[in-house]
C-alpha cells in the first residue's frame, strides 16, 4: 500500500491552518497526490479538470443573489428585523428552533433547495436572529451580533444534514443502496431511510438544547448570571468586550479554544 | 526579493505562451477554446493579486429603512417567489416532460429567480442595471470562497484516483483490536466523521469505510443490520461535514455571504452540535444494529 499518497492531505491540513489561499493550496495537494500516485500530468489534470466541471451546479446558486441583492436595496433585511421586533416573546433560539423543525421536515420531504443560506438564512433568517438577539441583550457587541449570524447558519446546517436522509430519493440514500448492491446486499430505500428517523430526532434536541442555552445567555444580564460557565467571558458589563477574549461560547459542550482550524 | 509574485509572473508568461500557441495551432479544431482557458489561467497569475472587492452603488441604510418602512411586508413577497416557485416546480412539473426530472427543483429555482426579477422590475422600478450592481456586491463579498466547492470536488476526484481512500480504510480497518464489537462501532462511526472532514463530504467517506469496516466487520463478523449500520454511519459522516472547513459550500460559503470577519465561525457554532451528535450516533449504531 502506498501511504505517500496521503501527503494531499497532509498539505490541504498545514495550508489550511497556515491560512494560505486555499485555492492554492487545493490545486497543488491534487497534483502533488497524483504524481506521488503515480498518474502522469495529463491523467490529474484531466481528472480534476473533469470534475471541476461535473460540479459545476454547485456554483449555480449564485444565481439568486441578484434577487436578494435588490430585495436587500430596498429594505429586505430592516423589514425583516421590523417584523420580529413586533413579534412579542420572539427570541433567537425560539426563532432559530422553528427554522430548525421546518428545515429538518421539509428536507425530510425532498425539499431541499425551498430554503438554503442563500434562499433564506442570508435575507431572512439571520437578520430575524439578529433582531431578536438586539432585543435581548441590547448591550450586544459586534462579537456576539457574528455568533448570532453564524448560529443562523449552522442551524440550517443541521437541519438539512439530518432531514434529508429520511427522504428516500436522496443522492446520499441513493449511494448506499448502490454500496450494499456491489456487496450482495440489497435493501429498499425506504428500509435505510426510516433509520435517519433517530438521529434526527437527536440533532433537534441537542441543537435545539443549544438554542436555549444561547436564549438563556442572551437574556441574562452579562456578568451577574448564575450559568457562568465561562468565568472568563462574564466579566465586562457595558465596556465592549475586546476581542482578544472571546464571549462565552453557547453550550458548555466542548468547543475549540483557540482560533485554530477544526480538520 | 524575489518571492511567490515573481514566480506567478513566470508561470503567467508560461500559460500566456500556451495560450497563443493554442491560438496559433491550426491542428486543433477547438484551439480557440484552449487559448481562451490558458488564458484565463494566465490572467489568474498576472492578474489574481489586483482583484478587490468592489463598492456598487447602493442605498444607503437610511434609504432602506425608509424604503422599507414604506413598503411594508410585501417585501418580502419577492423574497419568496423563488422557494415558493422551487417548491411548486418539484411537486407539479416533475412528470411534465419538458424538464429533466433530476434537476427540477434547480431548475424551478432558476426559473424562479426569472420570476422574482420582473416582478422587482414592474413594482420597485430599479435601474435597470440594480440587480447586477447588488448581485456583484454580494458576490464580492463571497469572493475566492465561491469557487472552493468545486476546487474541492476536483480534490476529491484526484484522491479517489490516487486510491486515498483504499489506504486509509486499511489503517482504520487495521486499528481495530480483535473481537471487540464497542471498539468496531466507534471505528466505523468515528472514521466516516474524520475522513469526511478530510474529504469535505460523507459521499466520499462512504464507500470507503464501508468496504474497509462497515461490511466486513460490522456486518458480516458481527451480524450487523445492514440498513441500520450504513444509515447510521453516513450521519456520522455528516456530523463530520458540520466540522470541517473542507465542506466549503455548507461551512466557509455562509460565512463569506453573512459578512462575517472569522470565515471560520459557521464550524465553530456547529461544534457543540456536532460532537454529541456524533456519540449519539456512535451509542444508537451500537445499540440498534446489533440486537
Amino acid at each position: 500500500m502506498n501511504y505517500l499518497v496521503l501527503i494531499g492531505i497532509l498539505i490541504v491540513v498545514a495550508g489550511f491552518a497556515l491560512r494560505l489561499n486555499p485555492l492554492l493550496v487545493v490545486a497543488v495537494s491534487a497534483l502533488a497526490t497524483g504524481l506521488i500516485a503515480g498518474k502522469g500530468f495529463v491523467e490529474v489534470l484531466s481528472a480534476f479538470g473533469k470534475a471541476f466541471n461535473d460540479n459545476r451546479f454547485v456554483t449555480f446558486i449564485y444565481i439568486l443573489l441578484p434577487v436578494i441583492g435588490l430585495l436587500e436595496r430596498y429594505g429586505l433585511q430592516q423589514r425583516a428585523r421590523t417584523m420580529v421586533g413586533n413579534m412579542r416573546g420572539a427570541t433567537t433560539g425560539r426563532l432559530l428552533i422553528g427554522y430548525l423543525l421546518f428545515r429538518q421536515i421539509s428536507a425530510s420531504l425532498g425539499l431541499i433547495s425551498v430554503a438554503g443560506q442563500a434562499q433564506t438564512v442570508r435575507p431572512l433568517v439571520a437578520p430575524m436572529a439578529e433582531a431578536a438577539a438586539e432585543r435581548q441583550d441590547p448591550a450586544l457587541t459586534e462579537e456576539g451580533r457574528e455568533k448570532v449570524k453564524a448560529v443562523a447558519a449552522a442551524t440550517d446546517n443541521v437541519g438539512l444534514f439530518f432531514g434529508e436522509d429520511i427522504f428516500i430519493a436522496i443522492g446520499s440514500i441513493l449511494l448506499m443502496v448502490g454500496v450494499l448492491e456491489q456487496n450482495g446486499i440489497h435493501l429498499a430505500p425506504l428500509q435505510l431511510s426510516v433509520w435517519a428517523i433517530p438521529s434526527a430526532i437527536a440533532a433537534f434536541l441537542i441543537h435545539g438544547a443549544r438554542l436555549l442555552l444561547l436564549d438563556r445567555r442572551l437574556s441574562s444580564p452579562r456578568g451577574t448570571s448564575g450559568e457562568g460557565d465561562h468565568p472568563k467571558g462574564g466579566g465586562g458589563v457595558s465596556v465592549a468586550a475586546s476581542p482578544v477574549t472571546p464571549p462565552p461560547r453557547f453550550a458548555g459542550s466542548p468547543s475549540p479554544s483557540g482560533d485554530g482550524e477544526d480538520l | 526579493m524575489i518571492g511567490l509574485p515573481q514566480l506567478y509572473l513566470l508561470a503567467g508568461a508560461m500559460f500566456a505562451a500556451f495560450a497563443v500557441l493554442s491560438a496559433l495551432d491550426r491542428t486543433n479544431r477547438k484551439r480557440f477554446g484552449n487559448a481562451a482557458f490558458w488564458a484565463l489561467i494566465a490572467l489568474s497569475f498576472f492578474a489574481g493579486d489586483l482583484l478587490g472587492r468592489g463598492d456598487p452603488p447602493t442605498t444607503s441604510e437610511a434609504e432602506r429603512a425608509a424604503s422599507s418602512e414604506r413598503r411594508g411586508n410585501r417585501l418580502f413577497l419577492p423574497a419568496l417567489i423563488v422557494p415558493v416557485t422551487a417548491l411548486v416546480g418539484s411537486l407539479f412539473l416533475k412528470d411534465s416532460g419538458w424538464i429533466d426530472p433530476k434537476q427540477v427543483t434547480l431548475v424551478s429555482l432558476g426559473a424562479g429567480v426569472l420570476i422574482a426579477l420582473t416582478v422587482c422590475y414592474l413594482w420597485l422600478r430599479p435601474p435597470p442595471l440594480a440587480p447586477v450592481e447588488e448581485g456583484r456586491r454580494l458576490m464580492d463579498s463571497v469572493g475566492w470562497a465561491a469557487v472552493l466547492p468545486q476546487m474541492l470536488a476536483a480534490l476529491g476526484a484526484v484522491f479517489a484516483l490516487a486510491g486515498v481512500g483504499e489506504v486509509v480504510g486499511g489503517i482504520a480497518g487495521q486499528a481495530i483490536p480483535e473481537g471487540s464489537l464497542f471498539a468496531a462501532v466507534a471505528a466505523y462511526a468515528l472514521g466516516m466523521a474524520l475522513f469526511t472532514m478530510i474529504m469535505g463530504n460523507a459521499f466520499a467517506a462512504f464507500p470507503v469505510m464501508t468496504a474497509a469496516i462497515g461490511i466486513p466487520i460490522l456486518i458480516h463478523r458481527f451480524g450487523g443490520d445492514p440498513a441500520i449500520v450504513c444509515a447510521i454511519g453516513m450521519l456520522s459522516g455528516f456530523c463530520g461535514t458540520l466540522l470541517t472547513p473542507m465542506a466549503a459550500n455548507f461551512n466557509i460559503v455562509p460565512a463569506a455571504l453573512l459578512d462575517l470577519k472569522d470565515k471560520n465561525a459557521v464550524v465553530k457554532a456547529q461544534v457543540g452540535t456536532a460532537i454529541p451528535l456524533l456519540a449519539c450516533n456512535l451509542l444508537l449504531l451500537y445499540f440498534l444494529a446489533f440486537r
